[in-house]
């Protein structure tokens, strides 16, 4: 099978479902918090009530223009709202309020990092429409229970060209999807929860060919593994069609993430004309210029911008930069680190290292880190002003995420300062040399691997605690004699 | 006293001067409902107790100097409008059971005024009709011949308002739905310029094109109640950012120097006698009244009709599908499954003229039809909406019959749907390019009123209501109350 992938290649779209975290609904007053009682948060205009009509919260709008800036793209005004039409008892109104033609946003890319080096993709639009509520089958024998409180939650859906070509590529474009909207504050990007979704369309084609294959619709992929595993399944699984002489049908399937594949879905479930036409509920929207250029004047930096500022002020490689400047909580936490240690280098290893390892032991985000920016800085400071070594600094970093106690403090109550005074040094190289005349007459009769027991028996002999560089050198010069 | 018999303006007055409560004017029309409307069928549901609770509640305030401006007024509501509390059907077996969790802008705001609520009228189901027998509880009789239909949608407003078992009504039109009826029980209708009044709670039906409006005796009782109707409403995006008109400062003022249009188009087409006699008369009272007669030219109007019946079941198809059996108002017994709870609750709980409309609208909507029909639909609604705008130009209104004849016998056009439709070949073209239009009653035939519309710009109630107000002050077609 995968000797036979070589000679096709795959083209790949995604649809990004981004909701926003706006206090009230797209067009109601109900809240959008997640977690409540079933239908506590549905009001008359979300039950879809005989009468009712709908008002646009002002709010989507500004998230929507910044996103825009972010991908390059164009603010259509005026923007409109379309109706979508379909049957399903999670639709309260038998209808979606959506946008068709005149999207908020159009025609945008977005440069992500590839193993080939830098690539654009294209993104075609992103538009604003209302989230559907559940349905719940599980709870109740027989019957469905239908919960609206998510119903008319606001949606952002993102829709990128058919430019990416690997699973790969389709998470990198992801993951700065989702570095964008939380650099934004537009989302918390939380795939888990569903605020983001994604579907993806695979076609895979003859290397060479230029017309493109048919497609197929993955839905229900609820993380960044999993995105990548749907498509390189999906992938897969056309390719063994195609060459077994079937064709692929275009249809909407589902992810199971427990067996790793796909699934066709009934075609009831997507089977849909969906007779779109404009809101008239709604009029046009005209978004002044004024009102644009404010919401652009408020832009924070994004992730490009970081990282490019981090590889000139500080001196990082780009990858380093990258890496930081993915997460906007983990770029602040290391600009707050660097602040007070001054070392962009040291501060990156740790924060990727150490920090990193412990985050991920206990499933903790950064910002709830045991160990505070300031902390850690302080911490990579005495490593450069040579109070400690490197070494004496993890354990110093364990005791501290443990008890959140300060670095100088660990360092005074348990005596750890490094041992910089070249006599007391000089004195210990002399005790060790003194008791161990045996393998002394060996290294001077060149086995110069004993160097490293050497240095060994004097760390051991200062606890760890005697500068490993004084240590060599002195040590050097007292073997030579 | 006959207090029916007084005009709104003058039953305010008595109320303020203490010459009688509102208890005793409520209950005075809710003893004309008891006796009249079980013939008439113009509510659906009588709000007795509600009425006397807010009159009483009314005349405390007037013992008390706390009096508000409509304070102890009654008035119908057409069934439409959510109230909440009190039972909404829409004239539709689909919300017959239906009690509405809120209000409407329309009632909240005639209620916060003091209005005294008697009842909501009935109606053709949905709002589609034009003869009022779609309702699901039955048709309503046209007071002046009970043989006869009393119009529609609004038929019950006009039914009891003709029959003076209320004063007055609100009523909403989207495509004639307060002027054919107005026409045909010999009362002024007025629906204002698209925006005016909230849609906030008027349950759709084709959201574009619906406004609500009243149902009166004159111009004036009109006027004054439309003006507390109107205004901004936060609630409703397509609501005008104005505040409420003033529409008596101009009621009084004399036309004289003013222009009245007449489309040629419109009197070109063959039209009966006793229409063109009418129309007539009405032209010469307005040119004794000093007004200017102007012909004007609306070439696409022929095509309002058609357009209208793309847009209307277009818009439709989607209002209504939010009746699915699921959340509120009727569900189909024991359905086996979700589709067959989604087909039975309809096929069960709509009527014909309802369905006949939302397959209209969906296979306008279908892929492949759209360009084809609403796309083209709402680019020749442009070119009506234009048509006016370069009429306005030269003109101060446009008159022409509102509708194309008297009533009609019951049953008459109800096998025929486009015979019916064509009730409303003179009302559509204002709800088209978004106009307020106003019917007022200028003639009769056989026992039979029949009306006139005026048609004015954007935003210019106060003209029309001048334009009616100036024709009432001469003439007596509108004093003429049908014998119950």
């Amino acid at each position: 099978m995968n000797e036979n992938l070589k000679n096709w290649e795959a083209v790949i779209g995604l649809e990004i479902h981004v909701q926003l975290s706006t206090k009230s609904k797209l067009f109601s007053g109900a809240s959008t918090s997640f977690g409540a009682l079933p239908n506590t948060q549905a009001c008359n205009i979300d039950l879809a009530m005989p009468g009712v009509l709908p008002v646009l919260n002002e709010e989507v709008l500004k998230m929507a223009i910044k996103l825009g800036k972010a991908l390059n793209a164009n603010i259509n005004s005026p923007t409109s709202f379309a109706r979508k039409n379909y049957f399903y008892p999670d639709s309260p109104k038998g209808y979606q309020i959506s946008q068709m033609d005149n999207p908020i946003v159009e025609t945008g890319y977005l440069d992500i990092e590839t193993e080939n080096g830098s690539k654009r993709i294209g993104v075609t639009r992103a538009h604003l429409e209302e989230d559907a509520g559940k349905s719940l089958h599980d709870d109740f024998e027989g019957q469905s229970g239908i919960d609206l409180n998510r119903a008319g939650t606001p949606l952002l859906e993102i829709v990128s060209e058919p430019e990416i070509s690997t699973a790969e590529e389709a998470v990198a474009y992801l993951k700065s999807i989702h570095s964008i909207i939380r650099y934004l504050n537009i989302s918390d990007g939380n795939m888990a929860e569903g605020s983001m979704r994604c579907d993806a369309n695979v076609s895979v084609r003859k290397k060479g060919d230029t017309e493109l294959g048919t497609r197929t619709e993955t839905k229900n992929v609820n993380s960044f593994r999993f995105v990548e595993k749907a498509i390189q399944y999906e992938i897969e699984r056309q390719v063994h069609e195609l060459e077994s002489g079937n064709k692929i049908t275009q249809e909407t399937r589902l992810y199971d993430s427990q067996k790793n594949t796909t699934r066709p879905m009934r075609s009831k479930e997507f089977a849909n004309d969906y007779r779109y036409f404009p809101e008239p509920d709604l009029l046009p929207i005209i978004l002044e210029k004024d009102f644009i250029q404010c919401i652009l004047d408020d832009m924070p930096e994004m992730p490009n911008e970081k990282k490019e500022r981090f590889v000139s002020q500080f001196s990082l490689s780009k990858y380093d930069a990258d890496l930081l400047a993915a997460d906007k909580d983990i770029a602040n936490y290391f600009e707050e680190v660097v602040k007070i240690s001054n070392s962009p280098k040291l501060s990156t290893n740790w924060i990727m290292g150490e920090l990193s390892a412990e985050l991920n032991n206990e499933n903790l985000n950064i910002r709830d880190s045991k160990v505070s920016s300031e902390k850690l800085g302080q911490l990579i400071l005495r490593i450069e002003d040579g109070t400690i070594s490197g070494k004496i600094a993890k354990d110093i970093f364990e005791k501290m995420w443990v008890s959140g106690k300060e670095v100088d403090i660990i360092i005074k109550d348990e005596g750890l300062e490094q041992v910089t005074d070249n006599k007391e040094i000089e004195s210990m190289i002399d005790e060790v040399i003194a008791n161990n005349p045996e393998q002394l007459e060996q290294y001077r009769s060149g086995k110069d691997r004993l160097f490293g027991f050497f240095v060994g028996q004097v760390m051991k002999a200062s606890q760890g605690k005697a500068n490993p560089k004084q240590v060599n050198d002195i040590l050097k010069s007292k073997l030579e004699k | 006293m006959n207090l029916h018999k007084l005009t709104l303006r003058e039953q305010l007055e008595g109320l303020k001067k203490n010459e009688f409560s509102s208890v005793e004017l409520t209950s005075h029309y809710l003893e004309r409902i008891s006796k009249h409307d079980e013939e008439l069928n113009s509510f659906i549901t009588v709000t007795e107790e509600h009425a006397l609770t807010h009159a009483k509640l009314a005349d405390d305030r007037y013992k008390n100097n706390q009096s508000l401006p409509l304070d102890g007024l009654p008035i119908a509501h057409k069934d439409i409008f959510c109230t909440k509390g009190i039972k909404t059907t829409c004239g539709s077996k689909m919300l017959s059971d239906f009690e509405a969790p809120y209000s409407s802008t329309v009632y909240t705001k005639l209620d916060n005024m003091g209005m005294v609520m008697l009842g909501k009228t009935n109606m053709d189901e949905f709002a589609m009709g034009s003869s009022n027998e779609t309702s699901y509880f039955g048709p309503v009789k046209n007071p002046w011949n009970k043989k006869y239909v009393p119009g529609g949608s609004s038929g019950g407003s006009a039914s009891c308002v003709s029959a003076e078992l209320a004063p007055i009504a609100t009523a909403t039109d989207t495509g004639g739905s307060i002027r054919q009826p107005a026409s045909l029980c010999g009362l002024t209708g007025i629906k204002p310029t698209y925006g005016r009044v909230s849609r906030y709670g008027m349950i759709a039906f084709a959201s574009s094109l619906d406004q609500g409006g009243v149902v009166a005796r004159s111009a004036e009782d009109a006027a004054l109640i439309l003006e507390g109707m109107s205004g901004h409403d936060p609630k409703d995006s397509t609501s005008l950012k104005l505040e409420a008109p003033d529409l008596l400062k101009n009621l009084d003022k004399p036309i004289k120097g003013m222009k009245i249009g007449l489309p040629k188009e419109f009197f070109e087409k063959e039209m009966p006698e006793f229409v063109e006699k009418a129309i007539q008369d009405a032209i010469e009272t307005y040119k004794h009244l000093g007004a200017e007669i102007v012909e004007v030219s609306l070439k696409n109007i022929n095509l309002s009709l058609p357009i209208y019946y793309i847009i209307a079941p277009a818009e439709c198809s989607a209002n209504l599908s939010r009746y699915d059996g699921v959340r509120y108002g009727y569900r189909c017994e024991d359905p086996k499954d979700l589709e067959d709870l989604f087909m039975r609750t309809r096929e069960e709980g709509f009527g014909s003229e309802v369905k006949r409309r939302i397959l209209i609208g969906t296979y306008a909507l279908s892929a492949g039809f759209y360009d084809a029909y609403y796309l083209k639909a709402q680019k020749c609604r442009q070119l009506v909406a234009n048509d006016f705008s370069e009429a306005f130009k030269a003109v101060d209104v446009i008159l022409s019959p509102t509708t194309p004849g008297t009533s009609f016998k019951a049953g008459e056009k109800s096998d025929d749907p486009i015979e019916m439709y064509l009730q409303d070949i003179f009302t559509i073209p204002a709800n088209l390019a978004g106009l307020p239009g106003i019917s007022i009653p200028c003639g009769e035939n056989s026992g039979l009123p029949l009306g006139m519309q005026l048609v004015g710009n954007s935003l210019q109630e106060d003209k029309l209501l001048q334009f009616a107000h100036s024709y009432q002050m001469n003439t007596d077609w509108h004093k003429k109350m049908p014998n119950i």
